[in-house]
């Protein structure tokens, strides 16, 4: 019965059937493009979210606003003025005093040792260096801002929830109420965080900061430029310029291209076999970090320099031959001066790379606990990577947002580092 | 003499010689009148003079300070009571560690015994010593090299030629910085694995199912048996990167394909470089993310589909990763992309294919060399990855293939093996330089295939 149907079906409309399917399944594709698309997108989104949404609050520090009495009897009893004995006074007792006078109703030794430890064990020596900036304040009464414990920081912050179980919280409720009352006499204030900026590592998360990774980060990357440039500069201006096309320079170049994605780890087990047991270089040293970074940050200065010489053109070579110059007069004062801008930006990008870099570091010891901050290239130190490795396995609460917020400066710098790069080659870019 | 100021002395020195060797070909010719005599520019012979002066004694210096520390040792240890020279290795090694802690006025584990004293003090007289004759090596090597220079600059010499060969022979040393990093990495790890391999055998480390790498330290120690199978670290590095991969190749290959054939220039102008700000972001960054937002949201959504996860599954690490990954899918399959010629997509659209059914058939099977070359890279990358799976991936060597599960990989052991206290003689310690020349090996193999296929696609094409 459906013969003639059938044969009447014409050719046009199979194909309008069918082009409807394709289109269908075109904008399916189109969606499915999109889609990944935006969801590359929102993991950026997420992750920066999730990072500041956690740190930010760690650039604050909360403070406890009490009239301090610096005891004349406590700090110097014989009135020297001597820096000595003023460094072996009892500062915790002057610390602990202004609390105790707020709150006389606490007693009993249990209460108030809960009440000594709302100030952080730092407020002692936050006194003594007043007094050593200021010797006259001894015998005077002050209002001093103390820093708080970082329990409290994060109870005052709102990270623990005040009417959890007392038990599951790691603030009493006896603290809580004095907490409170501070903070209806307008005593609690949250400053600026100055020491997280300045202060090496501690294990007490509010007086934690970042000073002394960065300024290991500051030598490494030190070490690693004054080495990485120049090396890298010279073999890419040999392999490029100089280099004969033979089977010895191709090794050269499959290596570096190999060396460029050998897993950044094993880096480190050369530093560690090479570097600190052959030659005996010291354990946890920015030079040794430097050394290994610039191992691994050559590969790019070079791959960049070559690519930065390629877009010289040839006119400009001839030219300076033509004149009589010599081949190595004609490289050094004519083509290196024209391509240094994309040898730099390959550079900045190279220590943009170092910066972040850990995991060859953790191999060289630069892992340790460092109170100091380091004062050279020799010292032991960490960097900032690497702190936040440190920080993020401690368990404290009060560690999450000072490792996120290290994570904010950290790539705060790399996106300074990158965007100049980026700014630096539009600027000096030149196209023949 | 402080290092640096010695250094600085020197480059000082080569300012001096450089002035000294440009004044003296000057000279030679009787003045600025009298240029055209000389055979180079006068500042060659300046460059000649400075070059001299410096570089020998430069190296020196390199030398004698990557030398220093061992000979210091050796010479302490050559002096110590014969009970004392000869303990074993590992005791020698602690007992030259607490001497050069007390040379250098730190804290030391140990008590001190009287010979220690005088060690630590013979020490740092040789640590004295050598500093003022490395100062006095190096500043009569810069003299006397640079006034031989010096006295042998004429209008006769050649001395742009003598500075060209200079220069050129350090460009060649630079570029042989690459060749010598290689072989310093081939030589470090394979000299530890073979230390290795002396005490546990090939076969165990590569088809043993069983890791545990607590040696014992008395020998009735119990359960400390210690166990060096790599099997299930393997597993576990190949069922993170599966994971990563399975994340990163849709999204990096579909985005890539997107934004090349579909988007607007400003969306592309947009989204490319912020994708790419993925690939910038530092590893422990990641980790962070993986070990702290990731992996308890994931616990807590298997919990609440009464699934058990575990705190440190290989999922969240493997997911963190894949997004980590992405701009390199993305990056690596846009340039392939864009190497397919344009005459394939012509000839496609004048058949009345879609974009989609081009793309679909024509320019991804054209181009699937180059993204199999590129993927190969991305897996490359996974497996050597380290920081993420340090924060979020376990420690446990569990043989599974349930993502939800707690796995290790080769890089968490390397790092667990080496960060502490170590001592160089025992299995656990050679174990992870055993474990870097397996992951060298094993990326290495994978980058010489995907380069290969990659330049042999590029070729093909052009």
């Amino acid at each position: 019965m459906n013969k003639p149907e059938n044969a009447r079906v014409r050719t046009i409309d199979k194909v309008k059937a069918s082009l409807e399917k394709r289109y269908a399944k075109e904008r399916r594709f189109r969606r499915l493009g999109l889609g990944a698309v935006l969801l590359g997108l929102s993991f950026v989104l997420v992750l920066f979210m999730d990072i500041t949404s956690k740190g930010y609050t760690a650039f604050v520090q909360t403070h406890i606003e009490l009239e301090v009495f610096f005891d004349p009897a406590l700090i110097d009893p014989d009135g020297t003025r001597d820096m000595d004995v003023i460094a072996r006074a009892d500062f915790r007792k002057i610390a602990r005093q202004p609390l105790r006078e707020k709150f006389p109703e606490v007693t009993g030794r249990r209460d108030k040792r809960a009440l000594d430890s709302i100030l952080s064990t730092g407020a002692p020596y936050q006194l003594l260096e007043m007094v050593r900036a200021d010797p006259d304040l001894i015998g005077t009464r002050q209002m001093v801002e103390l820093i708080a414990d970082d329990d409290i920081d994060m109870l005052v912050k709102g990270y623990i929830d005040r009417n959890a179980a007392a038990e599951d919280r790691r603030v009493n409720d006896s603290t809580i109420a004095w907490i409170e009352r501070l903070d209806s006499d307008g005593l609690i204030s949250l400053n600026f965080n100055t020491r997280f900026f300045t202060n090496g590592d501690s294990r007490e998360p509010e007086l934690a900061g970042i000073g002394g990774a960065a300024a290991g980060s500051f030598y490494t990357l030190l070490v690693t430029l004054a080495l990485s440039f120049p090396i890298g500069v010279a073999a890419a201006l040999y392999l490029e310029e100089f280099a004969p096309k033979n089977r010895w320079t191709d090794l050269i170049e499959v290596n570096i291209n190999n060396l460029a994605a050998v897993p950044s780890i094993v880096f480190g087990l050369l530093g560690l076999a090479m570097f600190i047991n052959l030659f005996g270089l010291p354990r946890s040293a920015p030079l040794v970090g430097g050394l290994v970074l610039t191992l691994m940050t050559l590969p790019t200065i070079i791959i960049a320099g070559r690519a930065a010489l390629k877009s010289v053109p040839p006119s400009i070579r001839e030219a300076a031959l033509g004149v009589g110059a010599s081949k190595m007069q004609t490289v050094f004062q004519h083509v290196v001066p024209l391509a240094m801008p994309g040898m730099l930006t390959g550079t900045i990008i190279g220590m943009a790379q170092a910066l972040g870099e850990t995991a060859p570091l953790l191999m060289i010891g630069m892992v340790a606990f460092i109170v100091d901050v380091p004062g050279g290239p020799l010292d032991p130190s960490t960097v900032l990577p690497v702190q936040v490795y440190l920080w993020a396995d401690s368990p404290e609460r009060a560690f999450v947002e000072r490792t996120s917020a290290a994570i904010m400066v950290l790539l705060a710098f790399l996106i300074a580092m990158n965007t100049f790069a980026v700014v630096m080659r539009r600027r000096f870019e030149r196209r023949w | 003499m402080q290092l640096s100021i010695l250094i600085l002395v020197l480059l000082g020195a080569m300012a001096l010689a450089f002035h000294f060797g440009r004044r003296r070909s000057l000279g030679t010719v009787g003045g600025a009148s009298g240029i055209r005599n000389l055979h180079s520019l006068p500042a060659y012979y300046g460059f000649y003079t400075a070059l001299w002066a410096g570089l020998p004694a430069l190296l020196v210096v390199g030398l004698w300070v990557s030398f220093e520390g061992s000979l210091i040792n050796s010479m302490v240890i050559g002096s110590l009571p014969a009970e004392m020279r000869n303990l074993p290795p590992a005791q020698l090694g602690l007992l030259i560690n607490d001497i050069s802690n007390l040379a250098n006025g730190n804290i030391v584990s140990g008590e001190i015994t009287a010979a220690m004293q005088g060690a630590a003090d013979h020490m740092n007289e040789l640590r004295t010593v050598g500093k003022v004759a490395m100062a006095a090596v190096a500043l009569s090597v810069a003299l006397g090299a640079g006034s031989l220079a010096w006295l042998a600059v004429a209008p006769k010499m050649r001395a742009r030629n003598r500075v060209e060969w200079i220069i050129n022979s350090l460009l060649v040393a630079s570029s042989l910085i690459a060749i010598l990093t290689t072989v310093g990495i081939v030589l470090s790890v394979v000299f530890e694995s073979f230390r290795f391999f002396q005490k546990i055998p090939l076969t165990d480390f590569l088809f043993g199912l069983e890791w545990s790498p607590q040696t014992a330290l008395r020998a009735d120690q119990v359960g400390a048996s210690g166990a060096f199978g790599a099997v299930p670290l393997f597993a576990g590095t190949l069922l993170i990167s599966l994971i990563a991969l399975l994340v990163a190749v849709p999204i990096g290959l579909m985005s890539a394909i997107y934004l090349s054939d579909y988007a607007g220039p400003r969306l592309r102008s947009y989204a490319k470089p912020i994708l790419e700000v993925l690939a910038g972001v530092p590893t422990v960054v990641y980790g962070f993310f993986a070990a702290l937002t990731l992996a308890p949201a994931i616990r807590g959504a298997g919990e609440a589909v009464g699934l058990t996860v575990s705190s440190e599954s290989a999922l969240a690490a493997g997911l963190v990763m894949g997004i980590m990954i992405i701009p390199f899918v993305s990056s690596l399959s846009d340039d392939v992309i864009n190497a397919v010629p344009q005459s394939l997509r012509d000839a496609a659209y004048a058949l009345g294919a879609t974009r989609s059914e081009t793309i679909r058939q024509v320019i991804l099977p054209a181009a699937l060399p180059g993204i199999m070359g590129g993927i190969l890279l991305a897996a490359s990358r996974a497996i050597g990855e380290t920081m993420i799976v340090v924060m979020a991936a376990g420690l446990s060597a569990n043989l599974t293939a349930n993502p939800l599960d707690s796995v290790t990989t080769v890089t968490v052991q390397i790092v667990t093996l080496l960060v502490g206290d170590q001592e160089f003689d025992s299995a656990k310690t050679l174990a992870a330089f055993a474990l870097g020349l397996l992951l060298f090996t094993v990326t290495l193999g994978l980058n010489i295939v995907a380069l290969h296929i990659v330049r042999k696609y590029r070729e093909q094409y052009e």
